[in-house]
């Protein structure tokens, strides 16, 4: 066998095994748009087929649209998100800048408890937390969405390591210059961390536009349910459940977030490198 | 324009101590370079002058006032960093400007969005535009303001840090390694560059470096610092010349200077190598270290000394030849200045210098007086004759 032989088949083999991960990771979501697209009669039937015979889609989406106010929820799912992630960045940025850069007493331990933080589950802390709102009696708004969420120490430690990497010289030209210690977080620290901030973006919007656990418990008001709650009506309902509108609902919940990924992904593999430093 | 005075001047990070109680006068448009071998402590004095790092105890006054305390961006002095440390994010033009935006407009007129609607920021604006322009034009770097720093070479890079430094007019400007990041063709260069811009400034100009050479070439004085310790400082050439300290006159020119090892005899006579030097020293009786500059030392068919030829440096306007040499630990370098007329490798040589040439130093690494016997009477000497 040739080199440029043994190079074709290896490099065919690493394909076929990579095409076969994408296909298990694919596969529900493939499910989930089949079913979207097929009429009821034919979600039931016997025999497995991927294509439908009549195509059903827009009529699943018009029935999930009418069944539930599904804008409404995805409105909610964009304020909780973005209320979460701008607050956790707010919080987030200068305690990581403290952290990676200043010197003070007591910093070792402070970030060791950050990362024992980390280690917590958040099903452990629910019920306390839950109380506390219920004592500030905030229950059942958005503030109970968001609140309990808005120091992230995943958040803190990424770009803690992030912000470790920045070089000393540039904060102390930043303090010559006369930026204050906040001026540096936000107009030097901020700018050069965006990849780092745009990957903690994608963690934090994923996990709580899909979070199920949370909103199930502190809210009752229909008006403020985030999108998994939305889908969950669909199975809720008493005469069984309609599965071609559920998974067209679905679609339409996961949509945004495929669609800032695509978008984020560019951003998120380029960044701004920090070329202009060294 | 500033006068700095360090006065006992001590720092310690976690119990090391790196400055030892330094003392140090700069006047006011004086060119002075710090420099030493890393660690010695001179980045640190660089940084407690400049505020960004505070000192364990003494004092540092700019024009006559205590700067303790003081901001750094309040002592109003101007540092280019070794990393250049450009804001990666922002323009040529935009890096140049913090500094005076810092300075000229409020919070309130630097805020995003609201910033805009504010009566004064259109004219502070135009005015720092100026300013910004006027600089560019000085250093040559009109064309690149634009561009975002990663599409620099490093030496725009190391232009835009300088232009950053002088938009503000300091009272006087740290240089903290800055030509270290250059290849050395346009290290010698900026260089040149730089002693330019301080004679056109005439602002006080503090250079850190580890190059004896930077030093030496562009600043009026030359401060050494060793082991957290000013040892010497003066005129280039007085230190090269006159050091005071093993340990400077090792540090400071290249190839480095010759040691020989050697004793001051009872009669104060100087001894190396088993030959009595024809010099002599009111120290005391015991061991001290023979120094010459290698381009003291003269080849010579019959000189003092011999050894064999070890290694040839051929730099074209001159020559080094290093020569092994029995006693020594290191080879005996000479310099040549016709680089025809070099020995061959293996050769046996003879080598020797002038009595002036001959820089002491005792057992503790300091200086001592030599001169030629006739002119030291001492009454221990008459007595063994």
């Amino acid at each position: 066998m040739t080199p440029q032989a043994r190079m074709l088949l290896w490099s065919a083999i690493r394909h076929i095994v990579l095409l076969a991960g994408a296909l298990v990771m694919l596969t529900p979501f493939i499910w989930m748009v089949s079913t979207a697209s097929k009429p009821q009669t034919e979600i039931f039937s016997s025999d497995l087929h991927l294509i439908p015979y009549h195509f059903a889609l827009w009529d699943n989406l018009r029935i999930a649209f009418a069944k539930a106010d599904l804008w409404r929820y995805l409105l909610n799912g964009l304020i909780v998100t973005t209320s979460i992630f701008g607050l956790q960045v707010l919080v987030a940025l200068p305690a990581a800048y403290a952290l990676a850069k200043l010197r003070f007493l007591g910093r070792d331990v402070l970030f060791a408890l950050v990362v024992f933080c980390i280690l917590i589950p958040p099903q452990a802390t629910a019920i306390p937390v839950f109380l506390l709102l219920h004592k500030l009696g905030v229950l059942d708004s958005y503030a109970a969405l968001v609140l309990p969420f808005t120091i992230s120490v995943f958040g803190i430690f990424l770009m803690r390591q992030f912000f470790k990497t920045v070089p000393d010289d540039l904060i102390d030209a930043a303090r010559m210059d006369g930026i204050s210690e906040f001026g540096i977080v936000w107009r030097v620290m901020l700018p050069t961390a965006i990849p780092a901030v745009t990957a903690f973006g994608i963690f934090s919007v994923v996990a709580h536009w899909n979070d199920y656990f949370w909103p199930l418990i502190v809210l009752n008001s229909e008006h403020l349910q985030t999108p998994p709650l939305a889908v969950a009506h669909f199975r809720n309902n008493e005469a069984g459940t309609n599965y071609g509108p559920l998974m067209a609902a679905a679609m339409v919940i996961i949509a945004p977030l495929v669609i800032a990924f695509l978008f984020a992904q560019r951003r998120f593999i380029e960044g701004i490198t920090l070329t202009g430093i060294k | 324009m500033a006068e700095i005075e360090i006065r006992a001047l001590r720092k310690a990070f976690d119990g090391a101590e790196v400055l030892k109680g330094v003392d140090l006068t700069i006047q006011d448009g004086e060119f002075i370079s710090l420099v030493g071998p890393s660690g010695c402590g001179k980045s640190t004095l660089l940084r407690v002058i400049a505020g960004l790092e505070p000192q364990s105890s003494g004092e540092v006054r700019i024009d006559g006032v205590s700067a303790d305390g003081v901001r750094p961006s309040a002592r109003n002095l101007a540092m280019v960093f070794q990393s250049y440390a450009l804001y990666p994010h922002l323009s040529v033009f935009d890096n140049i400007a913090v500094p005076l935006r810092m300075k000229r407009l409020s919070a309130l007129e630097r805020a995003p969005f609201v910033g805009r609607l504010m009566p004064g920021r259109r004219r502070a604006e135009r005015v720092i535009r100026d300013d910004v322009e006027r600089v560019a034009e000085q250093l040559e770097i009109s064309p690149l303001l634009k561009r975002k720093p990663g599409q620099l070479s490093g030496g725009q890079r190391q232009r835009v840090a300088v232009g950053r430094a002088i938009v503000r007019q300091p009272r006087a400007f740290l240089f903290d390694e800055p030509l270290s990041n250059l290849d050395a063709k346009l290290r010698v260069h900026m260089r040149a560059e730089i002693a330019q811009l301080h004679r056109q400034l005439k602002t006080t100009f503090i250079y850190v470096t580890h190059d004896q050479a930077e030093a030496m070439t562009m600043s009026g004085r030359i401060a050494v610092m060793i082991g957290g310790e000013l040892i010497q400082v003066g005129a280039p050439a007085a230190v090269y010349d006159d050091p005071c300290d093993i340990r400077v006159a090792e540090f400071v020119g290249t190839p480095k200077i010759n040691a020989f090892p050697g004793r001051i005899r009872s009669d104060g006579r100087l001894e190396m190598l088993g030959h009595v030097l024809h010099m002599a020293t009111p120290a005391l009786e015991g061991e001290c270290r023979i120094c010459v500059r290698p381009e003291r030392i003269e080849l010579a068919s019959h000189g003092l000394l011999s050894g064999t030829v070890v290694h040839l440096e051929n730099l074209g306007s001159e020559a080094f030849v290093h020569i092994g040499c029995a006693g020594t630990d290191a080879p005996v370098v000479a310099r040549v200045n016709d680089p025809s007329q070099l020995p061959a490798i293996g050769a046996t040589i003879g080598y020797g210098f002038a009595p002036e040439a001959v820089r002491a130093f005792d057992a503790d690494g300091k200086r001592i007086v030599t001169s030629l016997p006739s002119r030291v009477e001492r009454p221990r000497e008459m007595a063994v004759v």
